[in-house]
């Protein structure tokens, strides 16, 4: 389904407008309820059993006294959960990973569960399960991890994407590459070249709510499951093949979701839950505690990325070269390649390349988080990029407007792009009033550009429209921001009816056909995209009971703002027939009235963003305050505007943790020391100020509004933006991040004695 | 495990004292019920405080004030005589954790559970504060230096209790000062932080100076040579660089995940020289 | 263990439970009186999505015991619309979109309300400070700091 031509000059009724959304009451008053919110009747409290070790062979693991324990109803281990993935490397990985087979792979690996009457006694069952462990060395940096003397994580690994196939295994999963023309020719053109290495430490997305689900496990193969998720489809799809249910046997309902962003894409805890249940043969709650989750979910890379750049000294690029190592946690994933993706993909290139490594370390299993992979590819390149500009003496964001890719670049990563939102987002950063703001005595400001792909994806929806003419909308992608209020928007739009007319709830997976999980930015952009494609069969069968209704043939019908229209002037004594009317005669013309769309939401759209930032540093402490922070994206069409803003807004202040205090720290033991938001430091209120966003609209083609997606972009630009700016602060080029006090202070005296 | 509200202080330090296995003293909270959740302690007796007569009060008397074990940090900070008087130990305790944290944690908790990072206990230290310890062999009063012994442990015999820290009567041109370095605004541990209190003669001399610092050794650090140095100055540039050297050179910090000992180290003297100076403003100084 | 019997007052109603003597006042909230408003987002108090106020303090009910709710007068989030009256923290909660995901929102409301309480002309200074104990991962809290501003001009009667 494609672009509407008549987009440009439209005029939307509803989309664009800024409502209430119609979760909000629920949640405001403490009503909605939240992945561990539900209870079953019956249910145990299951308790997971964690490794200590970093790498670890597990030789033996004794339950006996744990099962004796006066009120545990169940113990399980890998034995429980048999190996049903038939050759899928990836499923096996992610069994594995729910539970240990052979090795304890990072602190906090999952080794056995219980199943008690409660938490007390799930407690005192875990510290009775003996474990015996064969300590093996470890591996946390992903430098050293990817050094030939490392200790091996997993032997059966040699190296794919080389040239010459490697005869010994190592911790580097894969090799990609991306780009085009010859950068060593575009070296050589170049006046001016900036070469750096940087380092960015692991982060964690950070939801306040732990993962949590209910599962219930009957005798007869079906099964019930309650799970906070961002692809309840998706879970049920991995749950049922790993537990070898019947998917269609296994209901998932998503509860309200306490964020995900992209760490609730993947399942941890579930398929042990569902285990439990089935052997105790009732159902049991399995929550995760903010240590666990910490230790047990999935964080995101923590990377190494070298860059070389060169340009003319009229400020055109020549050559640009990176080469990325990303952590992947003890399985493979594809984490390098997508930084490799993206890196360069704001610019406008005759000569690039990119070339990225999946490097396995005994850390928690890497997972999505928003925009995976880009904030530190971009952390790397903007950070170049802004010295090139000043060895030329070119102004940060004009250095950028000159090289920036436009309509008909062939970006890095391949694709030829059409009307996108990069120069725009720079030429309106470039006259922002925060360019022109006043400094003041050790503050700096710092600019820089991201960009995210988006994604389309399976997507299917219900409209349906009740007799009294209000409508239900029940749609597949789980709503972590608002997307209800959207999705009703765009419905109501359609209809050309009023907003408060429409209901949108996220349908369990016994309702709906297939839904991909709410990520890469597409639960907006697909949904409604499906929407409309409902709404729009709706109203097909809307101008047919009109028709009916009247006994004139359905092409002499039209629907115009909510109404049935008889066009013709022999048809002038026929007033229109509203969408109320209609429904309200459904039962006697043909019955129930509704429209459904199944898709893939082809053409997503790829979106930029700019960001400046200003940052003060005390110079005797290193202390960073973030004084103003100002987020420009392009949304193609924003649907419910303040909600848009909301996703600027929140990316920003990930961001802004990532960039200045965030990281897991791991000791020589290997084992996580700050699981928890005391050491883990995420921002606070006081720590940020007013973040002002400005959504600019370059229509995407391929969305019948011109609609992007919005969720990931804005966590893109800000590790670069506030490097940029700490380093106009102190006059030192940073290179690691987060760009915590010690390490401020640390690249201030190395200035001051070097 | 029991849980018991005694209403007297002699039940509760007779409670304590014939206690079998581990026994907790509870007031705020926030560091037991943390602890307790972490699998650190297994109390099999807890000892609610908080109904005790006279640990929820602070008074003000002819010798100073009296602040009962029990009472809130918020509390403190919205005592007008106790800020007046001693605004460094106040802002020392409405530092600690958040707005939450506050409504039920206490200095003497703060003080007894014995972290080096605690914020109140420097300002505490540098103002000279005393601890009333009632026990089974009766009662006495120790300076609050006294009590922490080491990362988690104190002097305190069993069956003994805190009911209440005191604080002088301030002579005038007096003031006190707390600072503490975090990375973030709030919520932090702190990674290093300084206590100043100064008494000024009326010609804006220091008179007399104790200045304490936190996350820099295993316990709270009074720097007898720091107060020496400051003593006859009026805070010009070279004491307090003096000052600052003394105090990055008495540290015995360790290298952890909240921070690194050179980063302690020179932010202790960073911190020290700006109390030093809160302080003096407070103390009328100019 | 012996359980604890506590008399205590929520909302306004007379309730009575028994509880374990290690046994949190979120726990007791959430499991035994299913008041879910309250979330247990760290369990250590370092989050504040489990706030509630006793006594007329605000307090982190992951750190205070159930057995302490004896006599004890204690306010959660269910018990700040009157009915269908939403308090105009709630209100302008809504309005000014203050919530994506809207599992910090129960904590953030209960902080804000205690907040004015105390200080009905909070600069924003005082608001970001005064909410530094609850933490949002979604919303960068410019919207919440703006509700709150909002709700306490009305409040005011401004």
């Amino acid at each position: 389904m494609n672009f509407d031509p008549r987009f440009s000059g439209r005029k939307f009724a509803s989309v664009g407008t800024r409502p209430i959304r119609p979760d909000g009451i629920d949640k405001v008053t403490g009503r909605a309820r939240y992945g561990a919110d539900f209870n079953m009747a019956g249910q145990l409290v299951g308790r997971v059993l964690r490794s200590p070790h970093a790498h670890a062979v597990i030789k033996s693991i004794d339950t006996s006294k744990a099962e004796k324990l006066a009120g545990v109803k169940a113990v399980i281990t890998a034995k429980d959960l048999p190996d049903l993935t038939d050759g899928d490397a990836a499923m096996f990985d992610i069994l594995d990973n729910c539970m240990a087979r052979k090795k304890a792979l990072y602190d906090g690996h999952a080794v056995a569960a219980v199943a008690a009457i409660d938490a007390r006694i799930a407690r005192q069952a875990l510290k009775l399960i003996e474990v015996e462990y064969e300590v093996l060395p470890h591996v946390t940096d992903v430098d050293e991890a990817a050094h030939h003397h490392a200790p091996l994580i997993n032997d059966q690994v040699f190296t794919e994407g080389l040239e010459e196939k490697p005869v010994k295994p190592s911790n580097i999963t894969k090799r990609t590459q991306f780009g085009h023309g010859d950068v060593h020719k575009g070296f050589a053109e170049a006046d001016f070249v900036v070469e750096r290495s940087f380092k960015t430490e692991q982060t964690h997305q950070g939801y306040i709510e732990p993962h949590a689900c209910v599962a219930s496990v009957n005798p007869d193969g079906t099964a019930d499951l309650w799970v906070c998720t961002q692809g309840h489809f998706v879970y049920r799809q991995h749950c049922a093949q790993l537990l070898g249910l019947e998917a269609s046997k296994l209901r998932v309902t998503s509860s309200e979701i306490g964020g995900g962003f992209g760490g609730k894409t993947h399942v941890w805890a579930e398929p042990v839950a569902l285990a439990l249940s089935r052997k105790a043969g009732r159902p049991v709650k399995l929550v995760m505690t903010r240590d666990e989750v910490f230790r047990a979910s999935g964080p995101t890379s923590a990377t190494s990325i070298d860059v070389r750049i060169g340009a003319k000294k009229d400020g055109t690029i020549t050559a640009a070269e990176a080469t990325l190592r990303y952590s992947c946690g003890p399985y493979a994933g594809s984490w390098a390649e997508i930084g490799a993706m993206t890196a360069f993909a704001c610019y406008k290139l005759e000569n690039v390349k990119t070339v990225g490594f999946e490097v396995l370390v005994n850390r928690p299993k890497t997972a999505a988080y928003r925009a995976p992979s880009a904030p530190m590819a971009a952390f790397a390149v903007e950070s170049a990029i802004d010295e090139l500009a000043h060895e030329i003496g070119m102004d940060a964001v004009d250095f950028r407007i000159k090289n920036a890719a436009q309509e008909g670049t062939r970006a890095s990563y391949g694709p030829v792009y059409g009307p996108i939102g990069i120069g725009p987002t720079l030429e309106a950063v470039k006259h922002h009033p925060h360019m022109k703001a006043p400094l003041k005595a050790n503050q700096g400001r710092g600019m820089a550009c991201g960009f995210w792909f988006n994604f389309g994806g399976q997507t299917c929806t219900d409209l349906n429209i009740g007799m009294d003419g209000s409508v239900s909308l029940a749609v597949g992608t789980v709503d972590v921001g608002g997307s209800r209020a959207s999705l009703s928007l765009v419905a109501a739009e359609e209809l050309g009816i009023d907003y408060s007319h429409v209901k949108a709830i996220v349908a369990d997976t016994s309702s709906l056909g297939y839904n991909d999980m709410t990520d890469g930015s597409r639960g907006t952009f697909s949904s409604s995209m499906a929407t409309i494609s409902a709404a729009r069969n709706a109203i097909k069968i809307l101008r047919e009971r009109a028709a009916q209704m009247w006994d004139i043939p359905v092409d002499d019908v039209t629907w115009e703002k909510g109404h049935a229209i008889a066009k013709g002037e022999k048809y002038g004594n026929l007033s229109p027939l509203s969408l109320k009317e209609i429904a309200a005669k459904s039962g006697t013309t043909g019955g129930p009235i509704a429209g459904h769309s199944e898709l893939v939401a082809d053409g997503a759209g790829v979106s930029f963003a700019t960001h400046i930032c200003d940052i003060e540093v005390d110079p005797e402490t290193g202390s960073t305050r973030v004084i103003r922070y100002t987020v420009v994206q392009d949304a193609g069409k924003a649907v419910h505007p303040t909600y848009v803003e909301g996703q600027y807004q929140g990316g920003a202040a990930q961001g802004i943790g990532w960039a200045l205090n965030e990281e897991y720290i791991y000791g020589k033991d290997g084992r996580l020391q700050n699981a928890g938001f005391l050491d883990y430091r995420i921002p606070v209120c006081s720590d940020l100020p007013m973040i002002d966003t400005q959504i600019l609209e370059i229509p995407n083609p391929n969305h019948p509004y011109g609609v992007r997606g919005v969720g990931e972009t804005s966590i893109v630009p800000p590790l670069a933006a506030i490097a940029n700016a700490v380093s106009n602060a102190v006059g030192v080029r940073m290179t690691h991040i987060p760009m915590s006090p010690p390490r401020i202070l640390a690249a201030l005296d190395a200035e001051r004695e070097g | 495990m029991r849980y018991i509200r005694p209403l007297s202080i002699e039940d509760a330090v007779g409670e304590l004292a014939k206690a079998v296995g581990p026994a907790a003293i509870l007031a705020g909270g926030s560091d037991l019920l943390v602890r307790m959740k972490g699998g650190f302690v297994d109390p099999e007796l807890i000892v609610d405080i908080k109904r005790i007569g006279g640990l929820s009060d602070v008074t003000e008397t002819a010798e100073g004030f009296r602040i009962g074990a029990a009472v809130p940090c918020a509390v403190l900070g919205e005592n007008k005589a106790l800020k007046q008087a001693w605004p460094g130990v106040v802002e020392a305790a409405n530092l600690i954790g958040s707005k939450q944290v506050q409504g039920r944690c206490t200095i003497t908790g703060n003080l007894c559970n014995a972290s080096p990072a605690a914020d109140s206990v420097p300002a505490m230290v540098a103002a000279g504060a005393r601890a009333v310890v009632v026990g089974p062999s009766g009662k006495r009063t120790i300076a609050v230096e006294a009590v922490p012994t080491g990362p988690g442990r104190t002097s305190l015999a069993k069956g003994e209790i805190i009911e209440a820290i005191l604080l002088d009567k301030r002579p005038p041109h007096a003031g006190d000062a707390y600072l503490r370095f975090i990375p973030r605004t709030e919520m932090d541990i702190a990674v290093v932080s300084a206590g100043v209190n100064l008494t000024l003669d009326d010609k804006g001399a220091i008179r007399s100076a104790r200045v304490a610092l936190g996350a820099a050794a295993p316990t709270v650090l009074l720097v007898e040579e720091a107060g020496q140095v400051l003593v006859g100055s009026k805070l010009d540039e070279d004491t307090l660089e003096r000052l600052a050297k003394i105090c990055s050179g008495a540290c015995r910090p360790i290298d952890d995940k909240r921070g690194t000992i050179e980063f302690r180290r020179k932010v202790a003297g960073v911190l020290a020289r700006r109390a030093a100076a809160i302080a003096y403003k407070r103390a009328g100084g100019k | 263990m012996a359980g604890v019997a506590v008399s205590t007052t929520i909302n306004g109603d007379a309730v009575e439970y028994l509880c374990q003597p290690d046994e949190t006042l979120l726990e007791v909230l959430r499991d035994r009186l299913g008041l879910t408003g309250a979330k247990e987002g760290c369990g250590t108090g370092d989050c504040g999505a489990c706030s509630v106020i006793v006594d007329g303090r605000l307090v982190c009910s992951c750190l205070v015991l159930g057995a302490e709710a004896e006599g004890r007068k204690i306010e959660t989030i269910e018990g700040m619309a009157h009915g269908d009256q939403l308090h105009p923290l709630q209100q302008k909660f809504l309005e000014h979109a203050a919530l994506q995901c809207g599992v910090c929102t129960p904590g953030f409301l209960i902080a804000a309300k205690d907040l004015l309480a105390k200080n009905p002309s909070p600069t924003e200074e005082e608001i970001r400070f005064g909410l530094a104990g609850n933490l949002c991962r979604c919303t960068g809290y410019d919207k919440i700091v703006r509700a709150v501003q909002d709700a306490a001009n009305v409040m005011k009667g401004a």
